[in-house]
Order: structure tokens, then C-alpha cells, then sequence
């Protein structure tokens, strides 16, 4: 469960201080799909960065199960990334020279578990977005949507507690985004986590059982919006 | 997983890493050649002070000659007879080394008595002059030809032939020590501590070729035969014929004297002791170290010794920080195209050692394939630099010169002409021998080239590694390639 409470973020830009989240406070539960919805450069990503705890924020507290993610040392912090949270990119971000098994690998390395018990997790994960059968395929030998499966089997590999996904669909056709959304939300209906997606798409955020819009920052009225989709 | 990713990573970039590899093997190959050449250079140089003095001569003792000192040169017969005209003559003279005193073979005692010496032995060099010729008589009653030019006089005149050898009279009882010490005998056998006093000789293997000497030749010497025991293997030895002390005592007309000392210091750390000993003990004589020795060996040997130590050297250096600055430059600029991977990485929870760990893998992996590649270049290279390069001479001299008047003159040093140096012409007492170099790549210069290899992949693995430790996981996020 996440509570944030007037979290903000600035950057500095040469001379100039850009504000990029303002006040933003919400409390997130267990369990939750949150659609986190708002035009280009008004504070998405940000705030996906402060609950990934991928940055610190410049005030306010990001509270994840009881500890605040900003109050914490950087060896905690990638203690916590490593355990607690699974990250879906737009870009998927898998390692080039990389089998689409030892891609999801890559997510086992910091739990230190053996070499064959990897495998095996890493297979079984892939089993579960449906390409085992491309287990040793490379990234550049797969399709955008197939790319973006190996990365959900990443994401998902640990068991996180929550799923952090950024414009998992940004990248993707129609059919595609259609796909991996079904895809991430049976998931999350099966495993139970906080799923929590950055989208310019509507019909994305629309499966999510809360919204939360963005502009300039700030959350937007109306602040938190409850959907029945889910 | 390392060796996964690093293997995949080093086959994803493998034209850069064939530049780092390459630039970084000709640096250290430049370091193996010109290490292996200075190697080649001082081992010849040693082998060349160890025929000439002998393996484990620490320090040889000599006395310098007054100046004037030396007497004139007699030959031994004055202007022949109406009755010798037409005759045959052979006549063999003597010279005790050039610049050098003779003294008492009683000092080697007193030298061996010294602290920190362990073993000495004298010997006695001298330089032979060897006329042969026809007696020829004129009315003028100078029958005796001036000429000594080592072929035909005047043309009127029956030819006289000079020719020169050097001779070593050693010490049979102590061989460990001294000019015989080194030397393999290519036939026959050394001598025997019982022959102080044998007519044997044993002749260098060159002197042997040209003289046609072999094991049980007759050599003649001041009117002595001599049976040839053993020829040396080695070409460049100290002199053309040994004989035992006693008999070189004779020839040279030098009863009971010496000309040179060689000794073996007790122990390695005693050779400062022993020859500061030595130098009080006997005020007068000259003790020359083997550092001494080397830095007297001038000749084209001397020459690249002096260009692999210095142009070599520096060259190297300079190709190893351009090549070290390339493997960096290079891998700073990788792990810059790789922000957005290693910023995933650290969000997937990698910390920041294991990154940096990774790309020092990288780094150090293109490093030893660097020096793997400077190693077969190096070896490569030395070979195709003794193969290539010309036959190299070592010339040891300057020990006094000919004053005037037939006598010896102190300083002024005299070099030998010629072919094979020594034996070349009738003033060729210096020491000229040819030198073969033989490429030298030791162990040493393996570790010293994988060192360097180890060292560039630390460098451009530590620039890379910090570069890869600044970079924050939010990259992973921003960054959109």
C-alpha cells in the first residue's frame, strides 16, 4: 500500500527551477490498478519514478508499506526495487545480447538465487505470456508485442508487490496494445498486486479500476476516479 | 550470467573491440619487442664480457703501464749475412698487452687474502707478432726489409709476412675462474691442472679454421712446439691461443709475472667489498667491476643498446598512452550508448557494483585480448628484428696505444680493422667480435605485457565503471533511444 503525501519534484535546468510534481497526494491499496492518465510532460513519469522509488522526491513522502521510499539509503532503496517492484517500459528495454530467457534472468540476478533455479523461474514466466516456445530467441528476432511479453515476464518473474508500467502500450498497434493490456490485466487479476500504468490512452485507462488525471503537475480534478471496467 | 552477458556484449561490439584489441597489442607488442631487444642486447653483451673474462669474473685486476714503458720492439735478428741470404726465417715476438704492467704472480695471493674475495687466478696476455720470410742480402748491408706491410715488399725483395695472435697464458689450476671459465671446447679437451708447465695449447675455434689447426696439430711458438688438446667453440673469445701460465711466463719473457687478475667475489652482495679491498691493498692497480666492463663495450652492439633503450623505450610509452587513452576513450563512450540498459539494470534492482563490475569485465576482457595480441605481435616483431637486422659487432678496447719508437705509450685507445677484429691487421689488438643476436622473450616479459594488459583494462574499466556508477535508474525511464 502506498500513501504520498504532498509529494513534489523539481529539476534544475541551468538558472531555472522546473516543477515537475506538485502537492500530489493519494493513497494507493493494495491490489489496486491505477491508471495514471495527462498530456506529455505534466509530471507521468515523475511520479511513476517516486513510486518505483527510481528518484526521490524534493518534499512530501512516498510511503511504501509503512516506509518512507525517500527517507531510505540507496543500497535499501535498490533492496526494495529488487523485491517489491517490477518495471514495464514503452521502449522495453530488454538487453540486446540477450536470450528472451536470460532477459527475464536478468530480474533473478539481484535475489542471488542459483543459476538453474533461474531458469527454470525464467521459463515458467514465459510459459505464462505464452513464449516459451521463444525462449531463445533474441530481442531483434521478435515482434514490438512479443518484445513487450518478455518484458511483462520480467517484470513479473519475482512476484513483485506492485507493477509499475510506463506507456506499456506506447509502442504497439492496435491489436497489439489490445493484446498485452489483456495480457497485464488477467495477470494482475490472477496474482493480485498493485498494477499501476502511465497512458495517454483512454481506452487503456479505462480498464483500470482508478484513475488519476495530471496537469502541470498537480492531480486534476476530479482528483481519483473509481471505474467499474475492472 | 556475467560471462554470458560480457561474452555476448564484447561479440555485439566486436569492431571496437578488435581496435581496442589491436591498438592496445601494438603498444604492448612495442613494449615486448623493444623489452625483448634490450634483453637480446645485454645478453649478448654478456656473452661477450664472459668470453672475453670469463663466466663469474666479478672483477678483473691490472696495473697501467708507466708511459714510455715497453721497450723497443726487437724481432730478434739483426741484418742477416751474405750466408743467410735465400734462408728461411720464422720469428715470433712477444708484446705484453697494450697499456698493461706485469707484475708479480705473488699479488693473485695477496689478492685472494682479500675480504669478500673467494677465488683468484693470474694470467698473463700478450700480443704475438709472427714474421715469416727470406732472408735477402744487399750490399748496403740493410738486408732486412723495412717494409712489414704483411705482403709484398719491394718488389725486388723476397716477400715478408706478419701476421698477429694473441695468446693467454692461464692459470691450469684454477679454470673456474677466468677467461677459459665460459668456454665449451668444440674437440679435444681443457687442461689439466697437472700440465703447468705442458707444451699444450688450445686455440679458438676461428684462429683454429684459419690456421688449420685441429686436435693434435703442431703449433709453434717462440720457437716451442705446442700440441694442440682442445679447440673452443666459441668464436669470440678472449684470445687466439691458451697456454699454462709457466709457459707464457717464458714466451713472453716474463718470469714469474702476471698482467691480469681475474677474481669471483665470496658472494654477489661482495663484489663493492672485495674490490675496495683490492684497491687498498694494492694502490696501484686498476680493479674493474663487471658494470665497469660492460660500459666498456662500444660497437654497433653498444649502438642498440642505447636505441632500444632510449628511442625504444620512449616510443613504447608513447604508443601505450595513445592506445590506453583509445581503450578508455572508447569505453567511456560504450557505456554511454548503453545508458538506457544499465539504467534498466539498476531498476531491476543490479547495484551499482555489479554494473560497474560487469563493464570492468568488458574493459579487462578487451585488455587481455590486447595483450594476447601485443604478446604474438612483440614475439613477432623481435624475431623479424634479429632476423632483419644486421650482424652487430661489440668492440672492447682502449686499453693504451703504441707510443713512439716501438714502445707503449699510456692512453689513447686503438680499435681493431679489419675482419674478425682481433687478428685483422699488424695494430689490430682490440677486441671486435661479431655478435649474434638471439631473440630473448623471457617470462618476465610475458607478465610485464599481460601487466600492462591488466593495467589498460583497469584504466578504461575504472572510466567506464565510474561513468556506469553515476548513471541513475531514472534513466531507464527517460532516456528514449
Amino acid at each position: 500500500m502506498y500513501e504520498l503525501t504532498n509529494v513534489a519534484k523539481s529539476y534544475r535546468k541551468g538558472g531555472t527551477v522546473i516543477p515537475a510534481l506538485q502537492d500530489v497526494t493519494m493513497r494507493i491499496d493494495d491490489g489496486a490498478f491505477l491508471a495514471v492518465q495527462g498530456p506529455t510532460g505534466h509530471g507521468k513519469t515523475t511520479l511513476l519514478q517516486m513510486l518505483g522509488g527510481l528518484d526521490r522526491p524534493t518534499s512530501g513522502s512516498v510511503v511504501f508499506n509503512g516506509r518512507d521510499l525517500g527517507e531510505m539509503s540507496e543500497r535499501e532503496l535498490t533492496d526494495v526495487r529488487s523485491r517489491s517492484f517490477g518495471f514495464v517500459f514503452q521502449t522495453f528495454n530488454l538487453i540486446p545480447t540477450l536470450t528472451a530467457q536470460e532477459n527475464v534472468e536478468t530480474a533473478l540476478v539481484p535475489l542471488h538465487s542459483d543459476s538453474s533455479e533461474r531458469r527454470r523461474r525464467a521459463m515458467e514466466e514465459l510459459e505464462a505470456v505464452g513464449l516459451a516456445d521463444r525462449a531463445s530467441h533474441f530481442p531483434l528476432e521478435l515482434s514490438g508485442g512479443q518484445q513487450q511479453r518478455v518484458a511483462i515476464a520480467r517484470a513479473l518473474v519475482r512476484q513483485p508487490e506492485v507493477v509499475l508500467a510506463d506507456e506499456p502500450t506506447g509502442n504497439l498497434d492496435e491489436a497489439m496494445r489490445e493484446e498485452i493490456m489483456e495480457l497485464l490485466v488477467s495477470l494482475w487479476r490472477e496474482r493480485d498486486r498493485i498494477l499501476i500504468v502511465v497512458t495517454h490512452d483512454s481506452a487503456v485507462a479505462a480498464r483500470a479500476s482508478r484513475r488519476v488525471w495530471l496537469r502541470d503537475g498537480r492531480v486534476a480534478a476530479p482528483e481519483i476516479v473509481d471505474t467499474a471496467s475492472a | 550470467m556475467f560471462w554470458t552477458y560480457l561474452g555476448r556484449e564484447l561479440r555485439r561490439r566486436r569492431r571496437q573491440a578488435f581496435v581496442v584489441a589491436l591498438g592496445l597489442g601494438i603498444g604492448i607488442g612495442l613494449v615486448v619487442t623493444v623489452s625483448s631487444l634490450s634483453a637480446s642486447v645485454a645478453k649478448a653483451q654478456t656473452k661477450v664480457l664472459h668470453s672475453l673474462y670469463g663466466v663469474g669474473t666479478d672483477l678483473t685486476v691490472t696495473q697501467q703501464a708507466r708511459p714510455g714503458s715497453g721497450g723497443s720492439a726487437r724481432f730478434g735478428f739483426g741484418p742477416p749475412t751474405r750466408a743467410q741470404s735465400g734462408q728461411q726465417f720464422t720469428r715470433d715476438r712477444a708484446l705484453p698487452s697494450p697499456g698493461r704492467q706485469s707484475f708479480a704472480a705473488s699479488r693473485v695471493a695477496t689478492i685472494a687474502a682479500v675480504d669478500g674475495v673467494g677465488r683468484a687466478a693470474g694470467a698473463l696476455e700478450l700480443n704475438m707478432i709472427h714474421f715469416t720470410g727470406t732472408f735477402s742480402f744487399s750490399s748496403g748491408g740493410t738486408g732486412f726489409p723495412s717494409s712489414s706491410s704483411g705482403g709484398n715488399g719491394s718488389s725486388a725483395r723476397p716477400p715478408v709476412h706478419v701476421s698477429t695472435y694473441t695468446l693467454d697464458g692461464v692459470d691450469v689450476t684454477t679454470l673456474g675462474v677466468g677467461p677459459l671459465s665460459s668456454s665449451s671446447l668444440e674437440s679435444g679437451r681443457s687442461f689439466r691442472p697437472d700440465e703447468t708447465d705442458a707444451a699444450v695449447a688450445i686455440v679458438d675455434q676461428s684462429y683454429a679454421k684459419q690456421h688449420k689447426l685441429h686436435v693434435g696439430s703442431a703449433l709453434s711458438i717462440g720457437g716451442t712446439t705446442f700440441h694442440v688438446i682442445g679447440v673452443e667453440a666459441d668464436s669470440s673469445s678472449s684470445a687466439d691461443v691458451y697456454v699454462p701460465l709457466a709457459r707464457a711466463q717464458g714466451i713472453g719473457d716474463a718470469p714469474g709475472d702476471v698482467n691480469i687478475v681475474y677474481v669471483k667475489a665470496a658472494n654477489a652482495s661482495d663484489v663493492s667489498r672485495a674490490q675496495a679491498g683490492i684497491e687498498a691493498a694494492l694502490p696501484k692497480a686498476t680493479v674493474t667491476s663487471s658494470s665497469d666492463l660492460a660500459s666498456q663495450v662500444t660497437g654497433s652492439l653498444s649502438s642498440a643498446a642505447t636505441l632500444a633503450g632510449d628511442l625504444g623505450k620512449w616510443l613504447s610509452v608513447v604508443v601505450l598512452i595513445a592506445a590506453f587513452g583509445l581503450a578508455s576513450l572508447l569505453t567511456v563512450s560504450a557505456v554511454s550508448r548503453r545508458v538506457r540498459e544499465f539504467g534498466t539494470l539498476k531498476a531491476l534492482g543490479w547495484r551499482t557494483q555489479r554494473v560497474v563490475r560487469q563493464v570492468m569485465g568488458e574493459a579487462m576482457a578487451q585488455g587481455l585480448l590486447g595483450g594476447l595480441v601485443g604478446i604474438v605481435l612483440g614475439v613477432a616483431g623481435a624475431f623479424a628484428v634479429v632476423a632483419f637486422m644486421p650482424t652487430l659487432t661489440a668492440t672492447l678496447g682502449g686499453f693504451g696505444g703504441f707510443g713512439g719508437g716501438g714502445g707503449f705509450g699510456g692512453g689513447g685507445g686503438f680499435t681493431g680493422a679489419g675482419s674478425g677484429g682481433r687478428t685483422g691487421g699488424p695494430s689490430g689488438f682490440a677486441r671486435t667480435v661479431p655478435v649474434h643476436l638471439t631473440p630473448s622473450v623471457g617470462l618476465e616479459i610475458v607478465v610485464v605485457a599481460i601487466a600492462l594488459a591488466v593495467a589498460a583494462g583497469l584504466i578504461a574499466g575504472s572510466l567506464g565503471g565510474w561513468r556506469a556508477a553515476r548513471l541513475r535508474p531514472a534513466e531507464a525511464l527517460r532516456r528514449v533511444d
